[in-house]
């Protein structure tokens, strides 16, 4: 339950963190056409088209008809604009005999990602902050685990979480599920905090503990309205993460709850049999939506500056 | 904790029961491609329309490799599902010993699927200490070369009726523009590739004797010497496809740009699908047009053990029906392979899948690579072959040493 | 402040320690469970299953006889490097551009990144077609009039890393760029405000006074990645699949081959405890000296 408590407490700081910020800043003005602008837009422009590249082209071939695919120009606008595909991925395209495409795992994946990524970020930000801050006898040598425990191919994994979880009879449940995530999660988000937290000005924590704040007064207050990018971050690594997930939502679930990334693994991975490419990329585009909206969205998120105001203040 | 699994597994006994006295089975397979999907449809309509159970689909694709682990998990975490395909052979041998598979011996028994199934080897490699432990549903054959007649027709050479003409024919097609065979960069295209040569050129006793006894006088012997000496002709064949995947590989034969593929009788759907017909737009020569013989592989379904009595008896009801011969027809039809009963009649079969299943009912079959080796011993071959074919600096003599290297280490 | 000598040396920092246990039961149940489980493993003969039936080294004797993981070694090198030190660079110019007051700031954030959105099972494709020889990038040059040009990195065995590195750094260095842009806005307004009435250009700036201030934020993407280096995988898969013949082959895809294709979980497991082993040999020390040494609080 606390770590629900974190969280709301998390989400109004953000706000009033991002009403403080809209203060005293703005764009300077420029003439647009410096040399600099110039250099500026055109370096930025120039490597968007090397990111853009294979999205124009799976957008291309997601409204070709299977024919002109098998023509062969992978980069030529479509003669003929069909949203068949699109419309097979999300709603009818079969994975074995359910024929409703990715419509059919995605809430599961709603109900999978968000627990999954609020109390992966609440752990691991608490982690983080003790590691920069409170740091304990051993603290150290636990955190130096996890960071070794990042570099263990997942796979390596499966077998020894299966007697776990099947030990704590909790196999095959949501919450198993959950804790998964948490726990692959927790290495990268634990270094993320910790090294983000280290960077707050020290005289800003001491000056908190010398008013007489403790451990959650600190990090509620002080930390999380201050590290705004930062949770941005870590929501991006478990968001996609999470969402893209596969492997783990096929092995410690049940079909019920598989999330849809299984049909969308079905949808693309066929082994044999015709690979219909355009429901393929019109399928792939859908599951990443909402890891996009959720990229877009929190651009706002990515502001400047709190640690000086905070300290003058 | 204890009693918090308990409860759940009390509460799912509680849900099952409130239904109906029939069962909820939920069967895991890769096959999830439309013809595979469609094939599968057919297993559930039949089960739930006979039986009166509930077919519970679980379909997980990206072959063996993706599918498998997820299973053996499924399996070992002490939640199994109801039935599972597994290609037959030696992939499921330590399941079954570590005493995780039903044993289906009673059933086979009072149905006779000895005196049925079709050829009979297909059941040896489902049996383990003289008890049966799953249900083969088909078979799939590797032994095929399927030619483009237009790419020859443009290299102004007849189509080859075997092997070796083939490979006279390469230059003509060369100097049109084609690429004389197509092959994908998947490494178990190359080894298949190989095997496919080993049983036409060498026959089908060799790959007994190298793959089934180990033989490394054999395999360091003059027969499988040619062998790769025609893979060292097949690999300069194939120079030019830079494609990964089968199909692609597949697709170069239908669009003509290559001359032909090796590759199993699972391609046809290729052509079919792409409209092509046989005889007219492609050939079809199994064992390359030189020594007319089909492996026997295919899939398998196996049923994990359970204690809840409705789902084992709805286990033995699926497996008894997956081998009814209307449902073997249909099955077989949508998945392009042939039936593994010998009393069915396929009228609906094309020109291929009837070459097929002549050669079949003369009894002209061997055992499939897989009943033979182990998947660590196909990896190993996998990375040979893969790596022959793509490295021509690598001579027949080089890959024949390393070839008898991995047999000596097989077990 | 030491840490040492105190008499409620186990009530101290009551909350700290609280807040730390998940940390402290996933450190030591999964990874050094997990990983103890999995060393004790590779010394074993297992198959499909794991099971206790010990064979000494046989395991390592065939790993390090095997072309096809020393391949894998030497692949991992080259792209390593590579990745390590052009992610870094990409991220770090990327984001210090994005963070020149531009617009479209959060139009060109979400273009950078996008890519890691998406299953590389499919983008995979798409870029081993925009690579490809017959259709892709080649062979649109040379449609343009260049018939010499050549560009086939994922059909020649001599530079397929390569043409992987160029698209894992399309995936992954957005999300490098995003650790970046936020770190520099974690950077207090006065240090430049500070720095152009000092007159210091701007690259200047960056270079020694945003960088070293950032060492922080460099050493988390550092650590990103370098597992997503030494686990990388789904990118050979989708694109080369290991080829051409065995090319393109990393370690972690030696791991997964051994484990799930070949069934033989001993192989892998072996495979893994080098991989572990090496990053331990790279990563304690470091540690010691980053976390070890001295405290910055306390």
């Amino acid at each position: 339950m606390a770590d629900t408590g974190a969280i709301n407490d998390t989400g109004i700081a953000a706000e009033a963190a991002s009403e403080a910020m809209v203060g005293p800043r703005g764009a300077r003005p420029r003439r647009m056409l410096s040399r600099r602008n110039i250099f500026l837009y055109g370096t930025l422009i120039v490597v968007a088209v090397y990111y853009l590249l294979p999205l124009y082209v799976m957008i291309v071939t997601s409204v070709k008809g299977m024919p002109e695919i098998r023509m062969g120009n992978i980069f030529a606008p479509p003669v003929e604009i069909t949203f068949e595909p699109w419309v097979k991925a999300w709603a009818t395209a079969c994975t074995g005999l359910n024929c409703d495409g990715l419509s059919r795992g995605f809430w599961n994946s709603v109900r999978i990602t968000i627990p999954s990524v609020l109390l992966s970020i609440a752990i691991a930000s608490l982690n983080g902050y003790a590691l920069a801050h409170w740091r304990f006898k051993g603290a150290n040598t636990f955190f130096t685990i996890l960071i070794v425990g990042a570099f263990i191919p997942y796979q390596v994994m499966l077998y020894p979480l299966v007697i776990i979880l099947r030990e704590m009879g909790i196999y095959g449940t949501l919450t198993g599920l959950v804790l998964v995530h948490t726990i692959f999660g927790m290495p990268i988000l634990t270094l993320l905090f910790r090294n983000y937290f280290t960077s707050v000005p020290e005289e800003l924590f001491k000056a908190a503990r010398v008013d007489g704040a403790g451990f959650w007064a600190i990090y509620f207050k002080i930390m999380l309205p201050m590290s705004l990018p930062i949770f941005v971050v870590a929501m991006i690594i478990q968001v996609t993460g999470i969402w893209n997930d596969f492997l783990f939502g096929v092995v410690y679930t049940k079909p019920d709850t598989y999330p849809m990334t299984v049909q969308l693994n079905n949808i693309v991975n066929s082994v044999q049999g015709v690979k219909e490419y355009n429901v393929n990329m019109a399928a792939t585009i859908i599951t990443g939506l909402v890891p996009l909206i959720v990229y877009f969205a929190s651009g706002k998120l990515f502001v400047r500056g709190i640690a000086a105001g905070a300290v003058k203040g | 904790m204890k009693s918090f699994k308990a409860l759940l597994t009390a509460s799912t006994f509680l849900g099952a029961a409130a239904v109906a006295s029939a069962a909820e089975i939920e069967v895991t397979h890769w096959w999830t491609s439309g013809g595979e999907a469609a094939a599968v449809a057919e297993f559930a309509k039949a089960f739930e329309e006979k039986t009166g159970h509930t077919w519970v689909d679980g379909a997980i694709a990206g072959g063996g490799n993706t599918a498998r682990p997820i299973m053996v998990s499924r399996i070992t975490g002490g939640d199994p599902m109801g039935a599972t395909q597994f290609n037959h052979g030696r992939q499921t041998e330590e399941l079954i010993e570590a005493g995780l598979m039903r044993d289906l011996t009673e059933l086979a028994e009072k149905e006779g699927w000895r005196d049925f199934i079709r050829p009979t080897s297909l059941l040896d490699s489902c049996t383990v200490d003289g008890r049966i432990y799953c249900v083969p549903v088909n078979i799939h054959s590797w032994q095929w070369l399927w030619l483009s007649n237009k790419a020859f027709e443009d290299a102004g050479v007849p189509v080859p009726t075997n092997w070796d003409e083939f490979v006279a024919a390469a230059p003509a097609l060369r100097a049109a523009g084609k690429i004389p065979l197509a092959l994908g960069g998947q490494p178990w295209q190359s080894s298949g590739l190989f095997n496919v040569l080993m049983v036409a050129l060498a026959g089908p006793d060799v790959l007994v004797k190298v793959y089934g006894d180990k033989d490394t006088e054999v395999a360091a012997g003059p027969e499988i010497a040619r062998v790769f000496k025609a893979a060292e002709d097949a690999r300069e064949m194939t120079q030019g496809s830079n494609v990964q995947d089968w199909n692609q590989a597949t697709n170069l034969v239908i669009t003509d740009q290559a001359g032909g593929q090796i590759m199993g009788d699972w391609a046809q759907g290729e052509f079919q699908v792409a409209g092509e017909v046989a005889g007219e737009d492609y050939t079809c020569l199994p064992g390359l047009g030189e020594n007319e013989i089909i492996s026997t592989d295919g899939d398998a379904f196996y049923f994990p053990v359970t204690d809840d009595p409705e789902v084992q008896e709805a286990q033995l009801a699926l497996a008894s029906t997956m081998l009814q011969p209307d449902v073997q027809v249909a099955f077989n039809l949508k998945k392009g392979s042939l039936p593994v009963r010998g009393d069915v009649d396929l009228q609906a079969a094309n020109d291929c899948m009837r070459k097929g299943l002549e050669i079949l009912a003369e009894g002209k079959t061997m055992p499939a690579v897989n009943q033979l080796n182990t998947e660590d011993t196909n990896n190993q071959l996998n990375d040979l072959f893969v790596e022959f074919f793509n490295d021509t600096s690598i001579t027949a003599e080089e890959a024949q040493k390393r070839f008898v290297d991995i047999v000596a280490q097989a077990d | 402040m030491p840490a040492h000598a105190r008499p409620n040396q186990l009530f101290r920092n009551l909350s700290a320690k609280i807040a730390s246990i998940p940390m402290i039961l996933t450190a030591l149940v999964v990874f050094v469970g997990g990983t103890g489980w999995t060393i004790v493993y590779s010394f074993t003969n297992s198959k499909l299953l794991p099971r206790l039936n010990f064979v000494g080294l046989d395991q390592y004797d065939r790993l390090w006889s095997t072309s096809k993981w020393i391949i894998s070694l030497q692949n991992l090198l080259i792209y390593g490097v590579c990745m390590l030190v052009l992610s870094l660079v990409i991220g770090f110019v990327l984001a210090a551009l994005l963070d020149q007051k531009i617009r479209f700031e959060n139009t060109f954030r979400t273009i950078f990144l996008y890519p890691f959105a998406l299953s590389f099972i499919v983008t995979g494709l798409v870029w081993q077609w925009i690579l490809n020889p017959d259709f892709g990038i080649q062979s649109i040059v040379r449609g343009l009039g260049w018939e010499s040009f050549n560009f086939d990195p994922l059909y020649n065995a001599d530079i397929v890393i390569f043409g992987i590195l160029i698209a894992g750094l399309w995936q992954s260095s957005g999300l490098i760029m995003c650790i970046m842009l936020a770190g520099l806005r974690g950077i207090d307004e006065e240090i430049w405000k500070a720095a152009r009435i000092d007159g210091i250009p701007t690259w200047k700036t960056y270079l020694f006074i945003v960088i070293p201030m950032m060492r922080p934020v460099f050493i988390t993407a550092l650590v990103l990645i370098s597992t997503g280096i030494v686990r990388v995988y789904d990118l050979v898969v989708a694109q080369t699949g290991g080829g051409p013949g065995i090319a393109s082959e990393v370690p972690a895809k030696y791991v997964y081959d051994s484990m799930f294709l070949a069934q033989n979980l001993g192989q892998g497991f072996a495979a893994s405890t080098m991989m572990l082993l090496a990053v331990i040999i790279v990563i304690v020390p470091w540690a010691y000296l980053e976390f070890g040494g001295r405290k910055r609080h306390g």
